[in-house]
């Protein structure tokens, strides 16, 4: 009787489960990867779990990319709900992104500049034809030499501007910086909520965003005014020692967007900046972040507010993948009571205005 | 659960829920924003519920969890395990026997009990969103008790269609006050709101919004005196126990039209056959 079909679900579930595990292995012919291989060997993947999953953890993040077959957004969800449970000891000190041990560093606004261009292991310049040998399982590459590390001091674009005028100033905060994963939103959002936002926000969202300003939706006249990837120190400054102390370090990718404002009254007119700062090496979301954060500042530097990347609650209801992949998703969870009183519903209008 | 605590959820995180509960119990209807945490479960399928339920469960409660009116649809069974394994519950698919009921979609058939608490599942809290997508905007409205929006939308309906065309979700009004969103059950559950002996508890994780309903709360369905509310269900009998006034679902039963209406509600179908009453499905099945 198909009455039967909607009961057992409980079996159903288990059997799913071991499907899903059976699945994941894949061919039992081919050897396992290792969460080892995967943090070496996977590195973007890695990074982007660590950013938009808000922890850094490398090994966690190769862990969750494994347990998730490599599909990144559950990763991000396997590490967050992890993520949620953990205690929180302190809170560090700001990093300092000026005083990075670059890997990376560029400016599209100058030609040079104290410190260089430093191109770092990126691959803009690579052509993309299929390396067929990487085919090869036991494959062994020459690697050349790692260049001579340099030493130079590498102050940032943004402070280079700065003394000039001609760049609007930092604005320091005025309270502690908000934290969107232990309080809800509430708009209007400031900057630090934007920001922690669209830091943690899904890239290809961010990006899209990003992409809409320089296609005429809240556009900005924006210029690469640096991208800089490196490693940067962590510290914290126990109450009770007084002075802080170097917990570890942390790799991040940060941009600075220099896009035009014509002024105001009162305000000269100067470049304004976009920011982005992401885990790990992700220039993509960076730019992109930075983009996007420019554009929801249009409220604030008395620019029209019509594209939807300057609309603020747009942007930050709709950047999570989590609660996105969830509630689109969840339109597979079964629906059938409220389909059923719509179809009632159907019949009872459609007697209705037959008779 | 080892290496988690009671519940899953930390005790400063169930405190946090705790005290937008009790807001929202004194302000009936209200939505209160709290810092819904990410749970192992993903949005949208009763994190919400599943952070109120877990907020407010002790040892000694048994627990039931329906979807849809079932204790055995999939999510059901994941929600009502994710408790028995983090809490270690009794859980229970009786009505009659749980101290706490989560639910997505539906309210038992069984009146409640004023030592019951049940927790609704709510995708979308705000009512006017479908009207109004911003929710700065939305949040002004409810300070105002500015609804003409949605009455205007039901006064459109009539207008075009000759009745109300909301189905589920069905807008109620909470002591004379709020506007709320009852969650996506069909409006034919929506009297059952009304005065209600149990605790009333509404968990939206995505969305981060708690509300509620104290018990003995007048809930009224958005209606007008010429075209007072009125619940819809399938004119049928239930196929299996031959119930005329419990919710229905339809079961397509072979491709030429077959279908079979049985109650939505399992354990009322289940409790009213193991009592001998037979629908004529039921009694079919009996005699092959």
């Amino acid at each position: 009787m198909a009455y039967v079909a909607v009961k057992g679900g409980e079996q159903a579930i288990d059997a799913a489960h071991a499907w899903l595990a059976e699945e994941r292995r894949g061919d039992a012919e081919t050897k396992a990867l290792s969460v080892a291989q995967i943090q070496e060997q996977l590195g973007r993947a890695v990074d982007r779990v660590m950013a938009e999953g808000s922890l850094y953890d490398h090994q966690l993040a190769a862990l969750a990319i494994k347990q998730a077959q490599g599909d990144l957004i559950e990763a991000v969800f396997l590490l967050r709900a992890y993520r949620t449970t953990l205690p929180r000891f302190a809170h560090t000190k700001p990093i300092e992104s000026g005083e990075m041990r670059i890997e990376r560093r560029i400016s599209a606004i100058f030609k040079d500049l104290p410190g260089g261009q430093v191109l770092g292991p990126t691959s803009d310049y690579t052509h993309r034809l299929l390396d067929f040998s990487l085919l090869e399982e036991d494959e062994r590459t020459n690697r050349p030499p790692p260049v001579a590390g340099e030493t130079e001091a590498m102050p940032r674009v943004s402070d280079i501007l700065r003394h000039e005028g001609l760049l609007e100033a930092d604005t320091a905060a005025t309270c502690e910086p908000g934290d969107l994963t232990r309080d809800p939103l509430a708009l209007p959002a400031d900057r630090d909520v934007r920001l922690q936002a669209l830091a943690r926000g899904d890239e290809g969202f961010v990006l899209g965003m990003g992409y809409s300003t320089q296609r005429g939706y809240g556009g900005t006249h924006p210029f690469a005014g640096e991208i800089r990837m490196g490693e940067v120190s962590v510290e914290i400054e126990p109450a009770e020692l007084g002075f802080a102390i170097d917990i570890g370090d942390l790799v991040l990718t940060e941009c600075q967007m220099v896009t035009q404002f014509k002024g105001t009254r009162t305000v000269p007119p100067q470049f304004t900046r976009g920011y982005g700062l992401v885990f790990g090496f992700g220039e993509r979301k960076a730019m992109a972040m930075a983009l996007v954060d420019r554009a929801m500042r249009a409220a604030e530097l008395g620019e029209d507010v019509t594209a939807p990347a300057q609309n603020i609650e747009f942007v930050l209801y709709h950047s999570d993948n989590i609660e996105a992949t969830g509630f689109v998703e969840h339109l597979k969870l079964p629906h059938y009571v409220d389909f059923q009183s719509e179809l009632q519903n159907v019949w009872r209008m459609r007697t209705e205005t037959n008779t | 659960m080892k290496g988690y605590n009671f519940a899953y959820l930390d005790e400063q995180t169930k405190r946090m829920i705790r005290r937008a509960l009790l807001k929202a119990v004194a302000i009936p209807g209200h939505q209160v924003p709290f810092g819904s945490r990410e749970m192992p479960l993903p949005y949208g399928w009763g994190t919400g519920g599943i952070q109120v339920t877990a907020s407010i469960l002790g040892p000694h409660d048994v627990l039931k969890v329906i979807d849809q009116g079932a204790d055995d649809t999939t999510n059901a069974v994941s929600i009502r395990r994710f408790f028995a394994r983090t809490a270690g519950v009794r859980t229970t698919t009786a009505t009659a026997e749980a101290t706490v009921i989560q639910t997505r979609h539906r309210i038992p058939e069984k009146t409640l009990r004023e030592d019951q608490i049940i927790v609704y599942q709510v995708p979308q809290p705000e009512p006017l969103w479908r009207l109004e997508p911003s929710r700065v905007e939305t949040t002004r409205m409810h300070g105002l008790a500015d609804y003409g929006l949605m009455h205007v939308k039901l006064y459109e309906d009539i207008a075009r269609l000759g009745q109300i065309s909301i189905s589920y979700d069905y807008p109620v009004m909470v002591n004379h006050r709020y506007l709320m969103s009852p969650s996506p059950i069909p409006a034919f559950d929506n009297p059952k709101m009304d005065m209600m002996p149990a605790l009333q508890l509404f968990g939206a994780g995505r969305e981060k919004r708690i509300y509620a309903i104290p018990p003995w709360t007048r809930v009224k369905s958005l209606d007008f005196d010429d075209h007072p509310f009125r619940a819809i269900n399938a004119p049928h009998p239930c196929g299996l126990c031959g119930s005329t006034d419990a919710y229905l679902d339809e079961v397509v039963t072979d491709d030429r039209g077959g279908r079979l209406f049985v109650c939505s509600d399992t354990d009322h179908c289940a409790e009213r056959r193991a009592a001998g009453f037979v629908g004529a499905d039921g009694a079919r099945e009996a005699a092959e």
